[in-house]
């Protein structure tokens, strides 16, 4: 989309394909021409209000059932079924083998109804023109498996449940700031308390799961955990629950009720856990012992060759999450009131545009991509990256050591007698740390020898995962604490929209003692462009503009170098040949589950 | 005078385990991380609710206290619920210990089968070529870890020759003799790297305890007695130098656990062993303290047993 500049022209477009006057596809040919992708092209006409062509249905089988069993392989497996309490994904992805939301996320980052009759626009009346509510029509004749309809005070039980603190649900926040009211047994309205651009997150997606009032409402609050529904969950998915093990195994038979004509295919089903993630994926591409595999943490060049077995295929679908190099903006080596990195100090190096250009420039992102992560990690000048309309075009990536080194020694870094950069009596060394693992090791040998040509001796620093993803307070190699110069780790968008992402570059985030490094702004940059950038958008409802003020964001904190991208992390499965399974990288693995089928 | 003995077995064993209990306790809450960590890096996630979790499950009281409070009310039968599935601990223990104790006692039972007429047959036939080769192989045997062998043999059965499943599962729905059939097919893989690996090293034992037997002077005086050397062996040999090998079968227990907890992760067996790791991997400190115990307590068991067959297969032994 690039910058505002064709906004104008943009708008004049859009308006003319409303009014008829331009053909969907003139549209979207037009916006190519310009550099604009398709998909883009398309979000663009659905957010104005034309309604996007949906795909034919690629749900083959004309009959419920009769697929036998299918299996699913997570290498670790569910250990609790209600999803108010799922602490990871494994539990979110084996409680949506029952529940269901109102609404999942496609691949493409769209809203696509499950319990919902249809997704609110502004057209259906389902949003509100000052962004400040949203109503849902429910689907009528959804029943729970154990007969009773689910009906919309389910849908308020479920916010009333999980924003009771003494429930202790990890889903409190997606619901503790919104207000959830019945209109009638079939509609809902959930109402926030200023304009709300990103609506979609209460009972939609991961977050969004429903589970029964007549099972629930008992055990309410502090007696949550007694709930024997919690390990045998009654739900409306496509599958009816059937015995559970934590760590090992979930399995379900088929829901003859279920509410979508001819699903789901499978008569039953099985949720393996356990293992590790290279035997996950040759039981299913080797072996082809299972039909789906999840999370598969695997380098690429195995995955290529266990595929070479012919038994199953990788999926990879694209998500936000980007593993990035972040500079820190204040001195990590100096203790200001038992604190070090204080937001009272400067890097003594890194303040130094010059230093922080020559650092994009030594970044070898294509070897990166190339040499360790294939197919698993693209490389990406972006740090915000998908859905695609959030994704800047304005910055280019260049790997260039001669120019890193003439930039360095115009702004007075000389070469010493050790082939260090110095300045001032400065020398130019940085330690670069991340936690241990094995391609973050070997990307840290490449940009450490890269920078070892242009003069900058960089020291790398491992740390056990365990240590550097914890909230330990007291331990100083955690990430939040960022006690070093450089450091690399994967950051995760858990939803289709750049809202709470992008608050990581916002000063008032900025990880501190004070708050006991619990603010998601890492690199402790403050910008009061960014963040003026970022309340506009807080309350932007056109959701071009929007998008406009996403991509800004992110070239402000790239252009400026307060973090330099280095590759995109999407989502890698594995399933079978015969297995047709769409992968989303904004919900679920299993967020698709009832259209899942074999092909003969 | 045997009861006394059992009483006083029993009442050392409670200090040992409470010791142990202590010294878990410590290293679990000095190592890093926390169950809810996953939740501190979802942005998703406000930092509040890992923080309100932590204090609900009071994680932040110091260790001391966690400890004592544990231990109190293990005391009182409650052994607690799992930080990450919200369980009771001993419902997800009993849930899997069959298991485990199947596929151990399976591969106990193997490595007994195999061991004893190799062993003993070695010794009676010292230095000729099957005490070489029997030898050589359980070197061999003993030398490999379980974690290697298990992978060498899904390798050669599962991928190459694809004769066997390499995924434990549990839900077996056939009946009959096909239930038969398929669990047999999944147990194979496990309980023989379990099994063999502990034979191989019985095998050793059997067979200097029966070649220490085999030279004794009334041994000698069976044989010209003119009994035939079946006899001899079965009956004067092999019961007498069995005494030591029952002791060594039961404490090599802890290492038979210890083999079963790698070889349950490598096959996916739902055991109390793959448990035990993905609790550690969790940090879910009530599951881990649980197993840990269960562990303990079948260690300390399996010593007393050895003592009682021991008394009861020498009778000169006498409990004191």
């Amino acid at each position: 989309m690039g910058s505002l500049m064709n906004e104008r022209e943009l708008r004049r477009l859009l308006a003319e394909v409303k009014a008829g006057g331009l053909s969907r596809r003139a549209f979207v040919r037009r916006m190519a021409a310009v550099g604009l992708a398709a998909p883009l092209a398309t979000q663009l006409l659905a957010y104005s209000g034309v309604a996007m062509a949906q795909g034919a249905s690629e749900y083959k089988p004309t009959k419920r059932g009769g697929g036998g069993m299918l299996k699913l392989l997570w290498w670790q497996g569910p250990t609790l079924l209600n999803p108010h309490f799922a602490v990871g994904t494994k539990d979110q992805d084996g409680s949506r083998l029952f529940y269901e939301p109102l609404a999942g996320w496609d691949p493409e980052g769209n809203l696509r109804p499950v319990l919902a009759a249809e997704v609110p626009t502004r057209e259906n009346g389902g949003l509100a023109a000052d962004g400040k509510s949203v109503t849902w029509k429910l689907k009528k004749d959804v029943t729970w498996h154990d007969g009773k309809p689910f009906t919309a005070d389910d849908v308020v039980f479920n916010w009333e449940y999980a924003k009771d603190p003494a429930t202790a649900a990890v889903t409190i926040g997606t619901y503790k700031e919104v207000k959830v009211e019945k209109i009638d047994d079939h509609t809902v309205k959930v109402s926030f308390e200023k304009p709300t651009p990103f609506w979609a997150s209460a009972f939609v997606g991961a977050q969004g799961m429903i589970i029964p009032k007549h099972l629930f409402e008992a055990y309410s609050g502090a007696k949550s955990r007694e709930a024997p529904t919690n390990l045998k969950p009654v739900g409306t998915g496509p599958y009816k629950f059937k015995d559970f093990k934590p760590g090992d195994t979930v399995s379900g038979e088929i829901n003859t009720n279920y509410h979508m004509p001819n699903r789901p295919y499978f008569d039953a089903i099985e949720m393996k856990g356990g293992g590790d993630a290279v035997s996950a994926a040759r039981a299913v591409l080797q072996t082809g012992e299972y039909d789906f595999a999840w999370n598969l943490q695997v380098e690429d060049e195995v995955l290529t060759r266990l595929e070479k077995s012919g038994k199953g295929k990788v999926v990879i679908a694209e998500s936000g999450n980007i593993e990035h190099i972040q500079l820190n903006s204040c001195d990590p080596w100096k203790d200001v009131d038992g604190e070090r990195a204080s937001l009272k100090t400067k890097h003594p190096i890194l303040s130094d545009p010059a230093v922080r250009k020559a650092l994009t420039l030594l970044v070898d992102k294509g070897s990166v991509e190339k040499f360790i992560y294939g197919r698993t990690g693209p490389a990406t000048p972006n740090f915000l990256n998908n859905p695609k309309r959030f994704r800047s075009t304005n910055i280019k990536d260049e790997f260039n050591v001669e120019k890193a080194a003439d930039l360095l020694e115009k702004a007075g870094w000389k070469k010493g007698a050790d082939g260090v950069r110095e300045k001032d009596g400065k020398k130019l060394k940085l330690v670069y740390q991340t936690s241990i693992n094995q391609p973050r090791q070997k990307t840290q040998a490449i940009v450490k020898q890269a920078c070892q040509k242009a003069g900058i001796d960089i020291e790398v620093k491992a740390v056990t995962a365990s240590v550097f993803f914890s909230s330990d307070v007291a331990n100083p190699d955690t990430y939040p604490h960022f006690y070093c110069d450089l450091q690399m780790y994967t950051t995760t968008m858990g939803q289709p929209d750049a809202g709470l992402f992008m608050n990581q570059f916002c000063s008032w985030e900025a990880a501190t003692k004070a708050n006991k490094w619990q603010g998601r702004n890492v690199t402790r940059w403050q910008s009061p462009e960014y963040d003026k950038v970022y309340r506009e958008a807080e309350g932007e409802l056109d959701p071009v503009k929007r998008a406009a003020l996403f991509i800004k964001m992110n070239d402000l904190a790239v252009g400026n170098q307060v973090v330099i991208p280095v590759v995109m992390r999407p989502v890698v499965a594995a399933h079978g040949n015969k297995l047709r399974a769409v992968v989303s990288g904004w919900d679920n693995n299993t967020w698709d589950l009832q259209n899942w089928f074999k092909e003969g | 005078m045997s009861r006394q003995y059992l009483i006083r077995r029993l009442l050392i064993a409670i200090p040992s385990l409470l010791g142990i209990s202590l010294v878990l306790y410590s290293v679990l809450a000095l190592a890093p991380g926390d169950p809810f960590g996953e939740l501190a890096t979802n942005p998703a996630i406000p930092p509040e609710v890992a923080a309100a979790l932590r204090a609900k499950f009071g994680l932040d009281d110091p260790v001391w206290s966690r400890y004592l409070h544990w231990l109190t009310a293990m005391f009182q039968g409650d052994w607690g619920f799992s930080f990450v599935s919200r369980m009771n601990v001993d419902t997800l223990i009993l849930q899997r210990l069959p298991t485990t104790l199947i596929v151990i006692g399976a591969a106990q039972l193997l490595a007994i089968v195999v061991a004893l007429p190799i062993g003993v047959l070695a010794a009676t036939r010292p230095y000729s070529v099957f005490d070489q080769i029997a030898n050589t192989l359980a070197f061999i045997g003993f030398s490999l870890p379980t974690f290697f062998t298990g992978l060498l043999l899904i390798l050669l059965f599962s991928i190459k020759l694809d004769w066997l499943p390499f995924v434990f599962r549990d839900d077996i729905t056939a009946t009959g003799l096909q239930w038969l059939w398929e669990e047999t097919k999944q147990s194979i893989m496990p309980v023989m790297v379990l099994g063999l690996f502990q034979g191989a090293s019985l095998v050793r034992f059997v067979r200097s305890a029966v070649l220490d037997v085999v030279r004794l002077d009334y041994v000698t005086t069976a044989r010209s007695k003119g009994i035939g050397e079946r006899k001899v062996v079965v009956r004067h040999v092999v019961r007498t130098a069995l005494i030591p090998v029952v002791t060594l079968v039961a404490l090599q227990m802890p290492i038979v656990f210890g083999g079963a907890i790698v070889t349950e992760q490598i096959f996916r067996i739902p055991g109390i062993g793959s448990l035990l790791i993905s609790s550690i991997l969790a940090n879910d400190t009530p599951v881990v303290m649980g197993v840990t115990f269960v562990f303990a307590c079948l260690v300390v068991l399996f010593n007393l047993i050895a003592d009682f067959l021991y008394a009861w297969l020498d009778p000169r032994i006498a409990f004191r």
